[in-house]
């Protein structure tokens, strides 16, 4: 059995690589990847604690109850956003670069003062 | 009929506005509707002359409508007395004049603003109705936007300035009020907003004298700006200026009474000890806007701005009647109200058909037009000797009474205040006959002002009713003063008896002590030697009142 | 009090003739309008006979009808009611029978006006108001017509109102009435608080009822006094508010007669008069009414010698004649007040009423240098203007010698006056006489000079207005017909001179109703007055016995009284001969300076240039209020209040907050980059220090 912390150090490599690509990279395809890594990321603690609390009730705090499958679910709930977030953020992506003609962040700043 | 005359009078302007919203963009078509919608609320507004109960004594508001609204503590509650009445009135009367006025003079984003204008007088209409804190909050407040967006989009050069000027100015003070609304719903033990709820709680509620100084102030400041007050005047002039002339007549004819309204129905009849032990400075200040306001007003060289800075030696004479807390002289400050409302809003309308003309409220402009426009002389002549206060004529009831009542009023100095309130008298035939001389006198010196085209039948209309009831009101006081003295003897009788007592002390009974009555006075004093210090210590002590 | 005289319609018919006249006149014919304006009038003075007539003598209690009431509050009511006793009756009979006259007279001296209907409407308005301001039955009523006759009196000395003169001057007269309604106001307050009412039953009865000494120090009754002294000294121009009266002379001649010498002018005599009882109640305040009206006699004379404009003699000679009418309220001498105002109505009316036919029969001048020599040409007016001058002069047996001596004696003997204020006021008389045969012999006499140099022109323009506006603009106060040119010097119409000669008549016989006691006569006008002027406590018990009347009068009542008993025939004939010698001597030397050697004038004003400069610029009152008053009191409200306080401080500071945040959301602004990953960067920032915070909290539990 792999341990608990295994599978959440990995989600916060996972995370922070995200948080670094969405700071540094300038393209926007680049950056919508490293959001989604960071959902995947939070999906798999999610996934591993679900696991951890079916098989180890006893680890529960006390006067905490365990709702099976309740760490599934919000998996199932990030999976939707991020597909629906990904049909606008695309869609978005496709009509900035149609305008600006460059996929470049740093040249999309029209809110700039 | 009775259940909901008040509700329909109070949103029949709303349902038009939002008619208008609707109808297509023909300028004729939306200028008869508004008039048509503001004619029918003044219509149904003399319902309340009609039926209103003259004889019933205490507070017992009268068509009463009483609903829930928002969950239980929140009610839609609405109701009249003698002096809202009056003020419904005033309101309903001036809106269609404001129409009128506005027939020409509006060209552009015609239906805006008829729909702003039905939607102001629908909000200043509820502000005088409500007798939940809440619903008279959302009023109040909603009476800004409307008018903001009339001077903003609809005024002169510095129109923009002279909104946000308004806004920000009026809506910081409310703040205050809206602070000292919520801190006495939390100790209401009812947990509603009713405005008996908060007389009670305020006069058994055991609230320690400072929380009720800071609760008493906190409603003050909202309405001293609204009056407005020396010295918290200056947008007053500004927004006068800028504004159009419908959008004066209703700030200077209405809004400016919401204060005084305000000052009367919270200010003195919820917190009687307060307006007794305040009512010293505050009559200070009213002192100060009469004359200020008067001497300001002489050395104006536009027109407009001369008869801003006259509201603020009017209103002077309102809160100084108020605050006499004597029946006598706050009868005249309600009555003062409604001829300001009459005489100030037909001096802003025949300003406002001058600038038509010529384009310009400066005096250097004008000169000698008596010549070309002598109806118009003689209704400006009318309006200048209603302002002026000529016996006979509306103001003179209202400032002989408010003088008359502070000289015998048992407040400190009362008699001073009244001999300085008095030379008011003098100041205003200065500064309006200066100003009427300065328009009609003398011989014209502007080649274009000998063709200037008299006053049409449809500016007479609407000057006609104005000055008819400034004649009445002059003549027959005695009818208005049946509905409106029971009213104020149930509002000050409270805070009159007070300053009688302190007075003669030997009879106090406030708070049960005199050493209780001698702590306000120090805790008085503290507020205005220790400012903020004293500011937290108040609040404080204020909520530990409350928990017990 | 059983019959019901309708006395509420005296005034009301003016007022309608007012409107009728004011709102459809424009469209009238003259005629038209002047037969409204006659009717109403004559209508008005016909029911006014009528109701005196109804009620002669009239008893010892006033008849009072009250209408509804006015202005009620709290416990104070005020009503619309009215009140006729002997003083109401001699003041109503005068200013409907005056102004019925001088309406006549109006119709022919202005029909060639413009705004003829505009005229007539302000006249009855002015006759409405008056008529209210001596029916009324409390002071708040008395306070309608007051202000009331002052805005009649603005709108019409500034009927001319194209001239920058004519409209300052109506400004002037009605600000500086306004001063002494301040004044007035407070004493109404006062009554109020110490009455509980402003009706004159009310506070009268009180009074009589004899709950109050008459005040020692100064007390409340003084205080309250005074102030109805000031307000009377604004509406009869005493000292310190004359300075209007003169100016009011920009109006139409008629106007002057009516409300700048018979009627409007001497309200704040009848309202001392009116308020005897208050008075009589403060010795302090009697002594002040007596020293103003005594100052202001002399020193409106002294003015009045030295005015070129004939209209601005006659208005000096007023303001001086008002002194005379106050002089006798001061020393309790009412009905010599009220008979010196009834006959000085008379016949200054008429002098007005002569000099307006003088000046429209030389076509619009007004400058007494420019005439001279008009006996001939106009011998009515001149024969009329004659028993009129010297009716005020004071020579016997016109009217003004027996009002005129009935105030002099009572200042000898009253213990307010005495020698010295009788003095003041003999040289007084001496005065009068002098400046008035000055200005006939100026104007009658002497060679015609239409086109005369005035020499110190540059002083007169700076003193009057503007002398060629006289004539020069088409509203102005003048003729120009080709008819009425200077070449055609022309007696008035009959319609002008009818009014004149019963005015003259009035003016001969007027003062026999009070022929004095020592010259044979029954001094019937003291007699029918002394209802209204003894202490009121027969009106307290409707019908009471005249002896009980004499044991409550007021002590001042019973000094008068004594004096009038002890004083010996001989002194009487010695005071009032002195009077008589004053006046022949003023006509002496009227004639030797301005008929004789008419060089003597300017050899003495050379001589005493620096006197007669200041005389003619009336002592520099006018410069002077201008420059205490007026000009720092502008200053003031432009440097330091509007521009200084408003602008400067209040919205410094609200425009200070204002920039204030504007400032600070600048500055946060620059966070706000629009660059995306800046953003991100700073939401990455927060979740860790979120996260450290949270570990932070575990470690240290």
């Amino acid at each position: 059995m792999i341990p608990l912390s295994w599978y959440l150090m990995l989600s916060a490599v996972l995370f922070s690589i995200g948080v670094f690509g969405f700071l540094l990279k300038r393209n926007i395809i680049t950056i919508f990847m490293s959001i989604e890594l960071m959902l995947n990321a939070v999906n798999l603690s999610f996934v591993a604690f679900a696991n951890y609390w079916n098989t180890h009730p006893q680890m529960l705090p006390s006067g905490a109850r365990m709702v099976p499958l309740s760490g599934h679910v919000f998996v199932f709930f990030v999976m939707v956003v991020a597909a629906a977030e990904a049909a606008v953020g695309l869609a978005i992506i496709i009509s900035v670069f149609r305008t600006r003609e460059t996929l470049n962040v740093d040249r999309v700043n029209l809110l700039k003062l | 009929m009775n259940g909901s005359i008040l509700t329909l009078v109070t949103f029949l302007p709303a349902i038009g506005a939002l008619v208008l919203m609707l109808m297509p963009r023909n300028d004729r078509i939306l200028r008869w509707t508004a008039l048509v919608v503001s004619l029918v609320t003044f219509a149904f507004s003399l319902h309340l002359v009609r039926f209103f109960d003259y004889s019933q004594r205490g507070f017992q508001p009268q068509f009463d409508t009483n609903h829930a609204w928002i969950g239980q503590s929140i009610r839609y509650h609405l109701g009249v007395d003698g002096i809202s009445m009056w003020l419904v009135l005033l309101t309903t009367l001036l809106v269609p004049v404001s129409v009128l006025v506005s027939w020409k003079s509006i060209h552009d984003r015609v239906k805006e603003f008829f729909v702003l204008l039905l939607l102001l007088e629908m909000a200043m209409i509820g502000v005088f109705l409500a007798l939940d804190m809440f619903l008279f909050y959302v009023f109040w407040e909603a009476t800004l936007i409307p008018m903001a967006l009339l001077i903003g989009m609809y005024g002169h050069e510095r129109r923009v300035y002279a909104a946000v000027k308004f806004f920000l100015y009026t809506m910081v003070a409310s703040v205050f009020m809206l602070i000292a609304i919520i801190w006495l719903y939390t100790h209401n033990p009812q947990h509603n907003f009713e405005y008996t709820a908060f007389r009670d709680v305020i006069a058994h509620g055991g609230f320690s004298p400072t929380a009720l100084q800071w609760l008493f102030l906190g409603f003050f400041i909202a309405f001293a700006v609204k009056v407005p007050l020396f010295p918290l005047h200056t947008w007053l002039p500004d927004a006068h200026v800028e504004a159009p002339t419908a959008g004066s007549v209703l700030l200077a004819g209405v809004l400016l009474k919401m204060g005084t309204y305000g000052l009367l129905r919270f200010n003195v009849g919820m917190f009687p000890d307060q307006s007794a032990y305040n009512s010293s400075w505050i009559n200070v200040l009213a002192i100060i806007g009469i004359i200020y306001g008067a001497l300001v007003a002489l050395v104006q060289p536009n027109l407009k701005k001369l008869i801003a800075y006259s509201s603020v030696s009017h209103l002077g004479f309102v809160v100084l009647g108020i605050f006499s807390l004597t029946t006598m002289g706050t009868d005249g400050a309600v009555y003062q109200m409604l001829n300001h409302g009459i005489s100030t809003g037909a001096l802003f309308m025949l300003a406002g058909m001058l600038y038509e003309r010529k384009h310009t409220y400066e005096f250097k402009e004008f000169g000698g037009l008596a010549t070309p426009m002598p109806v118009y002389a003689t209704f400006f002549l009318l309006a200048v000797l209603s302002s002026v206060g000529l016996p006979l004529l509306n103001g003179f009831v209202g400032e002989f009474l408010v003088l008359s009542g502070t000289f015998q009023s048992a407040v400190p100095h009362g008699m001073l205040f009244a001999i300085l309130g008095s030379s008011g008298v003098i100041w205003g035939a200065c500064y309006l006959l200066w100003m009427y001389q300065k328009v009609f006198y003398g011989s014209i010196h502007h080649d274009e002002n000998k063709a200037l085209p008299d006053i049409d039948g449809r500016e007479r209309i609407s000057l006609v009713p104005l000055v008819i009831m400034a004649v009445i009101m002059g003549v027959a006081s005695p009818y208005w003063m049946k509905s409106i003295e029971p009213a104020v003897v149930e509002l000050a009788k409270p805070a009159a008896k007070i300053a009688s007592e302190a007075k003669a002390p030997t009879q106090s009974k406030l708070y049960g002590t005199t050493e209780a009555r001698a702590l306000i006075r120090t805790k008085v004093d503290d507020r205005t030697t220790a400012g903020l210090g004293a500011a937290s210590l108040g609040s404080k002590t204020a909520t530990a009142g409350g928990q017990k | 009090m059983t019959k019901n005289l309708h006395l509420w319609v005296i005034p009301l018919l003016p007022l309608i003739g007012a409107a009728i006249n004011g709102l459809f006149g424009r469209r009238f014919k003259n005629a038209m309008v002047s037969a409204v304006a006659l009717l109403f009038t004559a209508a008005s003075f016909g029911w006014a006979a009528w109701a005196v007539y109804s009620l002669w003598p009239g008893g010892l209690a006033p008849h009072i009808e009250t209408l509804f009431p006015w202005i009620t509050a709290g416990s104070f009511s005020a009503p619309f009611g009215f009140y006729l006793d002997q003083l109401s009756m001699i003041m109503v009979l005068v200013v409907t029978g005056v102004g019925f006259l001088i309406h006549i007279y109006s119709v022919g001296y202005m029909s060639h006006e413009g705004g003829y209907y505009r005229f007539f409407a302000y006249l009855n308005l002015f006759m409405f108001f008056m008529l209210t301001l001596v029916l009324a039955n409390n002071y708040l009523l008395m306070f309608v017509g007051w202000e009331g006759v002052g805005l009649a009196s603005y709108l019409l000395i500034g009927f001319y109102f194209l001239k920058d003169s004519a409209a300052n001057a109506g400004k002037k007269a009605f600000i500086v009435n306004r001063i002494g309604d301040f004044g007035f106001l407070i004493g109404m307050f006062l009554i109020i608080q110490h009455f509980g009412s402003l009706n004159y039953d009310t506070v009268f009865n009180k009074i009589a009822e004899g709950h109050f000494a008459p005040e020692t120090g100064w007390g409340v009754f003084t205080v309250t006094a005074l102030c109805l002294l000031f307000g009377a000294t604004g509406k009869s121009a005493q000292v310190p508010l004359y300075v209007w009266l003169p100016d009011a002379m920009e109006g139409p001649t008629p106007v002057s007669a009516l409300i700048h010498a018979a009627t409007m002018v001497t309200a704040g005599i009848y309202m001392i008069a009116r308020s005897h009882a208050i008075f009589n109640l403060a010795p302090h305040a009697l002594e002040i009414v007596a020293i103003i009206g005594c100052l202001t006699a002399i020193f409106a004379a002294t003015m009045g010698l030295a005015q070129t404009d004939i209209k601005r003699v006659l208005a000096y000679s007023t303001v001086s004649q008002l002194g005379y009418m106050v002089l006798a309220c001061g020393v309790a001498a009412y009905a010599a007040g009220i008979f010196h105002l009834m006959t000085h109505a008379f016949f200054k009316a008429l002098l007005f009423l002569g000099a307006g036919s003088v000046i429209h029969a030389i076509g619009g001048e007004q400058d007494m240098r420019r005439m001279g020599g008009l006996r001939k040409k106009i011998p009515v007016t001149f024969w009329v203007v004659t028993i009129a001058t010297f009716a005020i002069a004071g020579f016997p047996p016109f009217a003004g010698f027996f009002s005129k001596d009935e105030i002099l004696g009572a200042v000898f003997h009253s213990p307010y006056g005495g020698p010295v204020l009788w003095t003041i006021g003999v040289i007084t008389a001496g005065l009068t006489s002098f400046y008035m045969f000055r200005l006939w012999f100026m104007t009658f006499f002497g060679e015609y000079k239409p086109d005369a140099d005035l020499g110190d022109a540059h002083l007169t323009a700076a003193v009057h207005a503007s002398p060629a506006a006289h004539g020069a603009t088409p509203h102005a106060d003048s003729h120009d017909d080709d008819s009425h040119g200077h070449g055609g010097v022309h007696e008035s119409p009959w319609i002008m001179l009818a009014p004149l000669v019963i005015l003259a008549a009035l003016s001969v016989v007027g003062g026999w109703v009070g022929v004095p006691q020592f010259m044979g006569g029954h001094n019937e006008i003291e007699h029918f007055l002394a209802p209204a002027m003894e202490s009121r406590s027969a009106v307290a018990g409707e019908a009471a016995a005249p002896e009980h009347t004499e044991s409550l009068a007021s002590p001042i009542g019973e000094i008068g009284k004594e004096n009038k008993g002890t004083e010996s025939t001989s002194e009487e004939w010695l005071l009032a001969g002195t009077s008589v010698f004053a006046a022949s001597l003023g006509l002496f030397f009227a004639w030797l300076f301005y008929y004789k050697r008419r060089e003597l004038p300017d050899r003495i004003t050379t001589k005493i240039h620096g006197i007669y400069t200041m005389v003619l610029h009336k002592y520099y009152v006018d410069e002077g209020y201008g420059a205490i008053f007026v000009k720092p009191l502008l200053a003031l409200s432009t440097v330091v209040f509007w521009r200084g306080v408003d602008q400067g401080v209040i919205d410094g500071l609200v425009n200070g907050a204002g920039t204030t945040s504007k400032g600070i959301g600048n500055q946060l602004r620059r966070m706000q980059s629009g660059n995306i990953r800046s953003y991100a960067a700073w939401v990455a920032l927060g979740g860790a220090a979120v996260i450290a915070y949270m570990v932070w909290l575990g470690v240290s539990k």
